[in-house]
């Protein structure tokens, strides 16, 4: 087992702002920009072993500008250490790059992350719904999506 | 009423190739996809070529459920992601809030959810064995299996009060503490579960048809498992001895003596092998963790979180107000966000929470194994028989409410 | 008033002993119609525990008559919807309902079956009775065993009274 990497050492590697690079319960949590995201992944893999690709979410900040929040977490087999990465992507076209070339696990949560919150991945054509169902319209887990408002496939009989 | 011809509710990505493949169509509806999940393979013969994993069939919008309900409000919702298992993904989330409140739940609770989680372990493992089993065609093993399964579940329902979903865990402890006598039926339980995964072992381990269809089919490198996300026992079954509770030990796994059971190949004779030892690890755990309980209260005494004593709320005003905010507006969570990991029975489950202060979750996002398992199934099942799809897919166990949230 | 009074006539044109071998004849085929139920299970969710645990020791549904399942609506009678119905799933559940031949029944297992359970929003379909008729609901989340056990009899008893063309449509 290799020893964690340092705080410092991340930031070093990394070569981004020193305040982008925080430390949270336990984990590294870097604020990135869209454009660094492939590189700054294709070091954590290489470079400090953050070899399991654990989750891509998104979180939507309706009032806020960038609206969406993209969030990736990683997970070291090596020295059992967590990240968080977040980048901030704005609301009319929200693109990022995709992360299929490094992990095969990005396949299905981009998937997931495009129909329910809309957001582009460059880079993975497959983008098919995968929990909803073709012709559902909208992305549910936006913030201006009604809960209740159903698009039901099969007609209702009357009882 | 009209028959409905309908095209699949997500188009395949793939049609059939010039080469004369027959695209199969197994599932949505079938009774070995442990319910929702379509396999659509093309087929040369009897080889699978390829094949394209559908699942969302149970998508039952948990996430959104959880922008608008209360904190403590979600607890029966967590527990129907991994039925199978409910009171890890009950720990796991309160975990995960009492992180964001910034409590320290008490030495008795820390040991009861850990002997808990070890035995929710046992019965999901049950579950995946005797399901994939029955599949083979063994109906005896999964007799076996369910009636020892079904006396933890009776146990259970003695502690929580219901067989299958508990909502026995609170932020800040534990719903109540266990009964008299449940300690000592645990016991006779343990004993019983030696009997009878006895017999299984007798049945199946050296059974030469249960080797035959099991040894070198849907096997995966240690290399493709770590990139395609495996985790738990189909990333230990390939011989990566990754396993959170020893590697990032959380609750009281730190004090317990137990190993991380290993396998060879990365086939399915291992996934069935590392289950029945993670079985007999949690047994030992088990009967540590009887001897070790330490006595005190199973709450938290933070009034944040934790309703106060009934005879309290009937007596005092303060009491009846603090309990009324915490029911009708839920324990208010400061700001801020956390992703805890627990070692549940298919791999490491996750809980992302984001909070923005309130009663509410902002944003509330699970990493569940099974549906990353999902991602890496053609892996598994491309290269071999048609026949083989349905032991590996039991082997991998994939729980639909889990994978599709 | 006036000479507006209603009628009473036989229920039936037919004689007295064709209408007691009729009733006889309902009684023998829905005796054994209830005795041999042959379920689909249609499971999708948390459910399935308790399903795999009533089809088993101890609580066994093969003394009812009604453990063998046939996994194709052809071989069919009981449909027992296990679990929530989300609307993905619905165009399947549909086109198994409409495959399996007459006589059959259907069974809501548990409370997502019966009405969507809590599960409110755009994902889950409010209960399967908005797709399709069903016979016997049975609540809990899950239900216990003796409440799935209490179902079937209740639908046999229901089997039993009910009347059972088969030769013709009125006999």
């Amino acid at each position: 087992m290799m020893a964690a990497p340092s705080l410092d050492q991340v930031r070093r590697l990394l070569d981004v702002a020193p305040d982008a690079i925080t430390v949270s319960r336990g984990m590294f949590v870097l604020m990135l920009e869209p454009v660094d995201l492939l590189d700054a992944v294709r070091l954590l893999k290489s470079e400090l072993q953050f070899d399991l690709f654990l989750d891509v979410t998104a979180v939507d900040w309706l009032e806020r500008s960038p609206r969406f929040d993209v969030v990736y977490h990683f997970y070291s087999t090596a020295h059992f250490a967590r990240a968080r990465l977040k980048v901030l992507v704005p609301a009319p076209d929200p693109v990022v790059d995709s992360l299929t070339t490094l992990y095969g696990s990005a396949h299905f949560m981009e998937r997931e992350c495009h129909e329910m919150h809309g957001i582009g991945f460059r880079g993975n054509d497959d983008l098919r719904p995968l929990l909803l169902y073709e012709g559902f319209k909208g992305h549910p887990l936006r913030k201006d999506y009604p809960k209740q408002y159903e698009q039901p496939l099969v007609p209702y009989r009357e009882r | 009423m009209q028959a409905i011809t309908l095209p699949n509710p997500v188009r395949p990505n793939f049609r059939a190739d010039t080469g004369g493949d027959v695209i199969v169509n197994i599932g949505p509806s079938h009774p070995a996809t442990h319910g929702t999940i379509q396999v659509i393979a093309a087929l040369d013969g009897e080889k699978v070529r390829r094949v394209d994993v559908h699942c969302g069939y149970l998508h039952r919008g948990f996430e959104k459920e959880c922008e608008s309900h209360t904190w403590t409000n979600l607890i029966p919702y967590v527990d129907r992601l991994n039925y199978c298992s409910g009171l890890i993904n009950d720990f796991a989330y309160c975990e995960a809030v009492e992180a964001l409140m910034e409590i320290e739940i008490t030495p008795r609770c820390r040991y009861l959810r850990t002997l808990l989680s070890e035995y929710s372990r046992i019965a999901d493992h049950l579950t995946c064995i005797a399901a994939s089993l029955m599949e083979l065609g063994a109906m005896t093993a999964f007799l076996y299996l369910v009636m020892i399964r079904d006396y933890i579940y009776e146990h259970l329902a003695a502690l929580t009060g219901a067989r299958v979903t508990y909502t026995y865990g609170r932020v800040g402890g534990l719903a109540q503490d266990v009964p008299d006598g449940w300690l000592l039926r645990l016991d006779e339980i343990l004993d019983q579960y030696e009997d009878f995964t006895g017999r299984i072992h007798g049945l199946m381990d050296r059974n030469r048809i249960f080797i035959d269809r099991t040894r070198n089919v849907g096997v995966i490198s240690p290399e493709d498992a770590v990139s395609w996300g495996f985790t738990g026992p189909i990333l230990r079954s390939t011989g990566v001895p990754r396993d959170l509770r020893k590697d990032a030990p959380y609750l009281a796994y730190a004090e317990l003596e137990f190993e991380v059971p290993v396998g060879i190949n990365g086939d399915n004779y291992d996934r069935y092998y590392v289950r029945m030892r993670e079985m007999d690890e949690s047994v030992h755990m088990i009967r540590q963790l009887i001897d070790t309980l330490p006595d005190g209260p199973i709450s938290v005494d933070d009034r944040r979180c934790v309703l106060p004593p009934k005879h309290l709320v009937y007596s005092e005003i303060e009491s009846l107000i603090n309990h009324f905010k915490l029911v009708m507006e839920g324990p208010q969570v400061p700001a801020g966000e956390v992703y805890t990991a627990h070692e549940a029975p298919n791999g490491e489950l996750g809980f992302y929470l984001v909070s923005t202060g309130g009663g509410m979750p902002y944003r509330m996002h699970v990493r569940s194994p099974s549906f990353v398992h999902m991602g890496g199934l053609h892996r598994l099942l491309e290269g071999y028989q048609l026949a083989d799809i349905i032991p590996t897919f039991g082997s991998v166990n994939m729980i639909g409410g889990e994978c599709d949230r | 008033m006036g000479s507006s009074t209603i009628p009473i006539r036989a229920v039936t044109d037919r004689s007295p002993a064709f209408e007691y071998f009729s009733t006889k004849k309902d009684e023998l085929v829905g005796w054994a119609r209830k005795f041999s139920l042959f379920p689909y299970p249609f499971v999708t969710a948390c459910c399935a525990m308790e399903f795999m645990a009533v089809s088993s020791s101890p609580y066994d549904t093969d003394r009812f008559g009604a453990a063998l399942p046939r996994f194709s609506p052809r071989q069919s009678d009981l449909l027992m919807v296990v679990g929530t119905l989300t609307h993905k799933q619905a165009p399947i559940l549909l086109k198994v309902y409409e495959q399996m031949c007459e006589p059959k029944w259907v069974m809501a297992f548990g409370a997502c079956a019966t009405s969507g359970g809590f599960y409110q929003n755009y994902a889950a379909v409010a209960g399967i009775d908005k797709i399709i008729p069903v016979d016997v609901y049975v609540p809990g989340c899950p239900p216990r065993p003796e409440t799935v056990i209490d179902a079937i009899m209740q639908l046999q008893d229901r089997i039993a009274r009910s009347h059972h063309p088969i030769l013709t449509d009125r006999f």
